[in-house]
């Protein structure tokens, strides 16, 4: 049954003529809103994850739940459809679990926090922020097993609830969630400084319905929703075709020794809708990789997407949604059912981007961009330290930005909105270790006419016994190029003990023992080249070796040959362009830089490491999985 | 009061005003260095000069960082390469003149050139300057310290070398005062070279030293991406201000405490220094990590560097910023670098042709955040003068506010393409420990000035997708203009729509040789008016309507959303188009009056002329409140007040003329944000640690509406001194009677509030103190024009400011 909501004052909103000025400014006064909320949460949170990295998002939506200023957003759909009670003024609504929310978020850390706003006993907006919590208990520090079997391993649980209950916070029930985490201040600041931004956003929207008249407020975020649906509209129907794409990529294994998993889609238009069908997707892992994707937060990517690549200035919200239909095959690794692991599903989450790109720039290949760094890989370091006080550290990992028509990948960056990097002073003030190396990774951007980003290569030196964890991908399958562009690098991370001697880690593990003065490198990949290399300015790409970005032997895949001292030799340059022109024949749209087959046939020899075994799907799993085993 | 906080980043500014900021950059990139303010074409202010936008919180920066220090508080200046002092965080060191600094004993804010000749008494009576120079117009103001009487004077500029301008000018005020320029103390201005060095990108080629395995600490930054989800699709980077091919590598390492880790590898450094001759390298910068912590690897790599490339100048973090995090103290040490040449270029042959004419003349350049600093300081630590120019028209606002006899503003300054807005709170401006121009963001303290690309060039467009009306960040710059400059330009800007609805009138007298051509104004505005199917005048005072939320969201920034209260500020407007849209903002704020100054260059300059000579000394200080002592504390920052006060010494400000404040950066433990609490050494003497905690709790209650019940930790201390205030006095008007009559010079009719309505055009040369103005009126002057809107008054004060006020 879903939730009642429950107004003092059940008047319905009139709607009023807005002139367009007056609907700008409202515009602008919500988008400020979101800014502030933001604002709020970055300065006052704990967590480094929140405050540095800025792994939190938030929104504001209108009556109905949808969202008008964000990214992110649309979670209300999915739990007004979940919830089974009243939500009345004054209520703060905090859940973490995916399966109650059909993935409005995606994994038991993401806590959500959902706010009606009311005025005069109306509900005019909602509010809504959430935030990763470095620790929600579980079986390891940082509760992202890489080897979950069920849900119940990676924390607590939270259905969603009233954390405030008309205005009044339920202490009870926090105090009980905080006892099942590691950091419990992390977490209880964490929260606060969500909760103060959703009070942020609930000042702002009643300064707002002060400012302009309630009625001219919740008509200005239905005209803003509108907005956005006829630009969309237009963008779809230039850029999707009525024929049919398809797309398929993958994760490379699951934390239990299997792989890869792939994902499919394909993409045509019907009229004035998109439909993206994801028959052909693997089923669902006996592992924590699963990503339940709500399809309303595809369509949100989906927009994003658009907006950045065919017109900033469209206002980013759900306007468009009716325009796209998202068909997500149940029991598969996109929708598995509870209760699967989740945790770790942030690789198959970045790969929805490339997946993406994939699918919609064959109908436009001047506007595809390479495969690039779509994901965000962790670390974990945990212990007690010399003092017998417990440290632990929970950081993203940032690579290389793909290739793009705009220009090269920026080297060791990230893909996701907002995120940076912790500072290595703080790291080194405030957890026992050392980073001896900070540096992108010489040759691992793919080359192209623009150069894909090349990843990064952080040298953790730890100077306390502790247990690390990592989770990576693309340690198999390379970041894609294409236009003629070459793939980038794939990632790695080698440990080098304090005796000196060597171990290639797997790309996702747990509770892995380190002691003082080992260093593990943690090398993450580069983004796919775009475009032809052998167009690339040869002075370029001899101005990028002496920067270091790329080596004498790395700049000969741009036909580019130069001299001792890093100089462009230009004959010698000219003639292996020419060679290598002749030799290499058609360009292809996509290079993989080989097949799945191929990968695993030569992984032991690239990767140091053994291929991952052919996924093996279990029965209870839903009734998806028989069509999709091969 | 309390400021914003110092650890900000570029990250956080940026999500602190997310699409503002993406906008303000491309706007700085749009910007010229000849851009005209509009309306008037006649600004005092270059466009050029005015920063770019937000900026942060005090200072950490020591006098004048690279010229032979005479070390107080800190190791001397090369130190031996290794054992220096280590004191783990929670130690307590016993004395506190050591390295009792820990978590890192810091490098030591370095002191002043020791020789310095003692100049003219800069205390004593005499008259002081206030040059400040525009693009097209040099203001001064001449104050005589025994009587407070101030002259005011305005010359061309002149571009191509603007000291011949400022030497012009002081001709001309030294005629009208009946004084020789010998006479002249002290010179006072504010100088927008560094922020252009900035913009068009002329500054030095800059080499770099970091630590090995940090060689790309520019090129990785902070890894953000800006533009929200999918961002990076449009993202491209600009290369580091030193370039990678110039950046190397020094076998050293440090730990977070101050510690070698590794001593540095002396021969092998010399080395690879030696590799850089010949690249062409104007300016060294050394950034090591922790370095923080202990400044002593990047001494001793100066010391190789001068010897193995002599009269190179290098700067190192450990002097300019000695604060935690590589990237950002990295970045600000090489602007320093990068303007360091140009500015000392610059200041140098101003400070010669002074000298010829005013031989010992005292020359000071107005710092970001509002004080003085000597050419000295000015010359070794530039990145502090990044601001300067706008810090002027806030520092001269203040002024004349307080003239009128208010101390809490709001400060709205519109030019050609930006508008740069701030709070003052109690004739203080707020000030935050972060500077940006154009995309370079430094740690330096600034006046908090928030900047917005709207301004009266903005242009005003309506995309195909949306049909929403949007304003700027384009701008037509100074060429061509807007359509209504008859220079070319076809877009419709801010400024047509001023022309069209008739707050400019065609025929007003207009500085320069600017006739404004009504019927292109009407041309470009049809653009508008047909996409948004409305007529002419509508569309035109939408325009001024968008434009005007844009800059209300500005304000808002600075006030409503630092927690206070904008109907206890008044709204100061100035620049060339701020007069024309203040009223309407100050409806928007509801805050009054609305105070339109007397003429926006005379403002600076006044601004340049009474602002006081002020220095500052700081130091990184982790520490929980429970691992220190109200003593421990206090001794610190009696030490850093010194440093400060002999600073001011050396400038012939006696002690007791000299007030010291207090700033204190803390959070609460595991936050990753300071904020500043402001305490004079009393105040502290009384309360101690405790009452710096009481405070920050309620400024973190005022900001973020909750309090935690978590322990304090201690970041930044940092010790403020300033000489004493101006006795200037504004010029009186004559008083007249409380009809204005006099003044009108034309009747119009004007589009306002969605009709047209008859109104009066004054002109301000000849209003008297005591007038009052109904609106709707339009008072215009040489350099600027005023509107009044319908059911507000205007009224005449005794030293020429219009307060503007809701009638009735």
């Amino acid at each position: 049954m879903p939730a009642r909501i429950i107004q003092t004052n059940n008047t319905p909103f009139a709607k009023v003529d807005l002139d367009p000025i007056t609907l700008d400014i409202v515009e602008n006064a919500l988008r400020n809103a979101r800014d502030e909320m933001d604002a709020v949460l970055f300065r006052t949170a704990m967590s480094p994850g929140i405050r540095e990295q800025h792994d939190a998002f938030p929104m504001i939506a209108n009556p109905q739940g949808k969202m008008v200023v964000g990214q992110f957003g649309s979670f209300f759909h999915g739990f007004q459809e979940g919830y089974d009670g009243d939500i009345e003024e004054g209520d703060v609504f905090l859940t973490n679990d995916p399966y109650s929310c059909n993935g409005a978020i995606s994994h038991l850390n993401d806590w959500l926090t959902m706010m009606p706003i009311y005025v005069d006993g109306r509900l005019v907006a909602w509010g809504a922020m959430f935030g990763h919590m470095t620790d929600i208990g579980g079986k390891v520090p940082g509760s992202l097993p890489t080897d979950a079997a069920q849900l119940f391993e990676e924390g607590v649980q939270i259905p969603p609830v009233k954390i405030y209950r008309k205005g009044v916070l339920n202490e009870e029930i926090l105090e009980l969630i905080l006892r099942n985490c590691r950091l419990p201040e992390w977490n209880r600041s964490d929260f606060n400084a969500i909760i103060a931004a959703l009070r942020m956003a609930e000042r702002r929207v009643l300064e707002n319905c002060e400012r302009f008249g309630v009625d001219q407020f919740v008509t200005a975020m239905d005209e803003m929703l509108d907005r956005n649906k006829r630009a969309m509209g237009a963008i779809l129907k230039q850029v999707i075709p009525e024929t049919k794409q398809y797309f398929e990529d993958y994760i490379d294994d699951d934390g239990v020794g299997m792989g890869p998993y792939k994902v499919a889609c394909t993409l045509w238009r019907e009229g004035d809708t998109a439909i993206f069908d994801f028959e052909g997707t693997d089923p669902q892992s006996i592992s924590s990789v699963n990503f339940l994707l709500n399809e309303e937060m595809f369509k949100m990517f989906l927009g994003a997407f658009f907006i950045n690549m065919f017109d900033p200035q469209i206002l980013f919200n759900d306007g468009f949604y009716d325009l796209v239909v998202v068909r997500i095959p149940r029991g598969s690794i996109l929708k598995p059912i509870r209760p699967a692991a989740l945790s770790c599903r942030t690789h198959m989450l970045g790969r929805i981007f490339d997946i993406m790109s994939g699918l919609l720039g064959q109908g436009s290949p001047d506007a595809l961009c390479a495969a690039g760094f779509s994901d965000s890989p962790h670390f974990m370091y945990s212990g007690y330290d010399r003092n017998g006080e417990w440290y632990q550290l929970y950081q993203i990992g940032f690579g290389g930005i793909p290739g793009r028509p705009a220009g090269d990948g920026p080297d060791g960056h990230s893909l996701w909105p907002a995120f940076t990097n912790v500072p290595n002073e703080f790291l080194e003030a405030y957890f026992p270790l050392r980073i001896v190396q900070y540096e992108t990774i010489v040759d691992s951007g793919g080359p192209g006419l623009h150069r894909g980003g090349n990843g990064l290569s952080m040298g953790y030196q730890f100077l306390e016994p502790g247990n690390i964890s990592i989770h990576d991908d693309r340690w198999l399958t390379h970041p894609w190029g294409v236009n003629g562009g070459l793939p980038g690098a794939r990632s790695n991370k080698l440990m080098v003990r304090a005796d000196g001697s060597r171990e290639w880690m797997e790309s996702k593990c747990d509770r892995i023992k380190v002691n003082a003065g080992d260093i593990l490198y943690f090398n993450t990949w580069g983004g796919g080249g775009w475009g032809d290399p052998l167009q690339r300015d040869p002075e370029q790409v001899a101005l990028d070796a002496q920067r270091g970005l790329v080596t004498a032997e790395g700049a000969r895949c741009y036909g580019v040959v130069l001299n001792g001292d890093l100089t462009l030799e230009a004959r010698g340059t000219e003639d292996l362009r020419r060679r290598l022109a002749a030799d290499r024949g058609e360009i292809k749209l996509f290079d993989f830089g080989g097949t799945v087959e191929e990968l695993k046939a030569r992984c032991v020899q690239d990767t140091q490491l053994e291929p991952p075994q052919a996924p093996v799907f279990q029965k209870w799993m839903g009734r998806a999985a028989a069509g999709a085993v091969e | 009061m309390a400021k914003d906080d110092g650890e900000l980043t570029a990250w956080y500014e940026s999500q602190l005003s997310g699409l503002k900021r993406d906008l303000d950059q491309l706007e700085d990139k749009l910007r010229r260095p000849d851009g005209g303010d509009a309306p008037s074409a006649t600004s005092a202010r270059p466009p050029s000069g005015r920063p770019t936008s937000p900026i942060s919180n005090p200072p950490s920066i020591a006098p004048a960082p690279t010229i032979a220090p005479t070390p107080t508080i800190a190791p001397p200046n090369i130190a031996p390469p290794a054992v220096t002092p280590v004191v783990a965080p929670t130690a307590r060191a016993p004395e506190p003149s050591q390295a009792r600094t820990t978590p890192p004993p810091p490098a030591p804010p370095p002191p002043q050139p020791v020789e310095r000749p003692q100049r003219r008494q800069a205390a004593g009576l005499g008259y002081r300057l206030g040059v400040d120079v525009g693009g097209t117009f040099t203001d001064l103001l001449l104050i005589d310290e025994s009587s407070g009487h101030a002259f005011t004077a305005k010359v061309p500029s002149t571009p191509e070398d603007s000291a011949i301008g400022v030497l012009n000018g002081i001709e001309r005020i030294c005629q009208q005062a009946g004084i020789g320029p010998a006479e002249i103390g002290q010179v006072m201005h504010g100088t927008t070279v560094a922020t252009n060095t900035v913009l068009t990108g002329s500054g030095a080629l800059v080499g770099l030293i970091t630590t090995k395995g940090y060689k790309q600490v520019l090129q990785i930054a902070r890894s953000y991406v800006p533009g929200g989800l999918g961002g990076w699709v449009i993202f491209n980077k600009r290369d580091p201000l030193a370039p990678l091919e110039l950046t190397i590598e020094a076998n050293e390492r440090m730990s977070a405490l101050g510690e070698v880790v590794e001593p540095l590898d002396e021969a092998a450094m010399a080395d690879a220094i030696a590799g850089l001759k010949g690249s062409g390298v104007e300016a060294l910068t050394v950034s090591l990590i922790n370095a923080y912590a202990n400044g002593a690897h990047e001494q001793r790599i100066r010391a190789i560097a001068e010897q193995v490339m002599p009269g190179i100048p290098v700067s190192i973090s450990s002097e300019v910023i000695p604060e935690m995090y590589e990237y950002e103290r990295a970045e600000t040490t090489v602007v320093n670098s990068y303007i360091r040449p140009v500015v000392s270029t610059y200041l140098e042959s101003l400070e010669a042709e002074l000298n010829r004419r005013m031989n010992g003349v005292q020359l000071h350049i107005l710092r970001s955040d509002g004080g003085l600093a000597s050419a000295e300081a000015a010359k070794a630590a530039p990145v502090n003068m990044l601001m300067s120019g706008p810090a002027g028209g806030v520092t001269g606002a203040i002024w004349i506010a307080r003239q009128a006899g208010y101390e809490n503003l709001l400060t709205f300054d519109m030019g050609g393409t930006s508008t740069d807005v701030a709070l003052i709170e109690g004739g203080v401006a707020r000030t935050r420990r972060e500077t940006r121009v154009a995309d370079v963001t430094v740690r330096a303290s600034s006046i908090d000035v928030r900047t917005v690309g709207a301004g009266g060039g903005s242009i005003a467009y309506v995309p195909e997708l949306t049909k929403a009306l949007r304003v700027g960040p384009q701008s037509a710059g100074a060429q061509p203009g807007p359509a209504a400059y008859g220079q070319g330009g076809e877009e419709p800007t801010v400024t047509d729509a001023n022309v069209v609805l008739g707050y400019l009138p065609s025929d007003a007298r207009l500085g320069g040789e600017m006739q404004l051509d009504y019927a292109s104004a009407e041309r470009a505005m049809d653009k508008v008016a047909k996409a948004m199917d409305l007529g002419l005048k509508e569309a035109a005072e939408g325009i001024v309507n968008i434009v005007n939320e844009n800059m209300f969201g500005a304000l808002r920034l600075v006030s409503v959303e630092q927690g206070y209260d904008p109907r206890d500020f008044a709204l100061v407007g100035f620049g060339g188009a701020g007069p024309l849209h203040a009223n309407a903002l100050g409806r928007l704020m509801n805050s009054w009056p609305v105070l339109i100054p007397p003429g926006p260059g005379v403002l600076c300059a006044y601004g340049d002329a009474t602002t006081r000579v002020r220095d500052e000394a700081s130091r990184t200080f982790v520490r929980r409140f429970e691992e220190t002592s109200d003593g421990e504390v206090r001794g610190i920052l009696e030490e850093l007040a010194e440093l400060a006060a002999r600073t001011l010494d050396s400038e012939g400000v006696a002690r007791d003329e000299q007030t010291t404040l207090y700033q204190i950066d803390l959070r609460y433990a595991g936050q990753g944000m300071q904020l500043t609490v402001d305490m004079t050494p009393e105040e502290f003497g009384s309360g101690g640690l405790a009452e710096v905690g009481r405070r920050f709790n309620a400024l973190h209650e005022q900001l973020f509406t909750f309090a935690l019940e978590t322990g304090h930790e201690l970041y930044n201390l940092r010790a403020l001194v300033q000489g004493r205030e101006s006795v200037a006095k504004a010029e009186a008007l004559p008083t007249g009677s409380n009809d204005a009559a006099a003044a009108v010079y034309q009747d119009a009719s004007i589009y306002v509030d969605g009709r047209d309505q008859p109104a009066k055009i004054y002109d301000r040369q000849l209003l008297q103190a005591g007038n009052r103005i109904a609106g709707p009126a339009i008072v215009t002057e040489m350099d600027s024009t005023t509107l009044i809107l319908p059911d507000h008054e205007g009224e005449v004060d005794a030293v020429g400011n219009i307060l503007i006020r809701p009638r009735g």
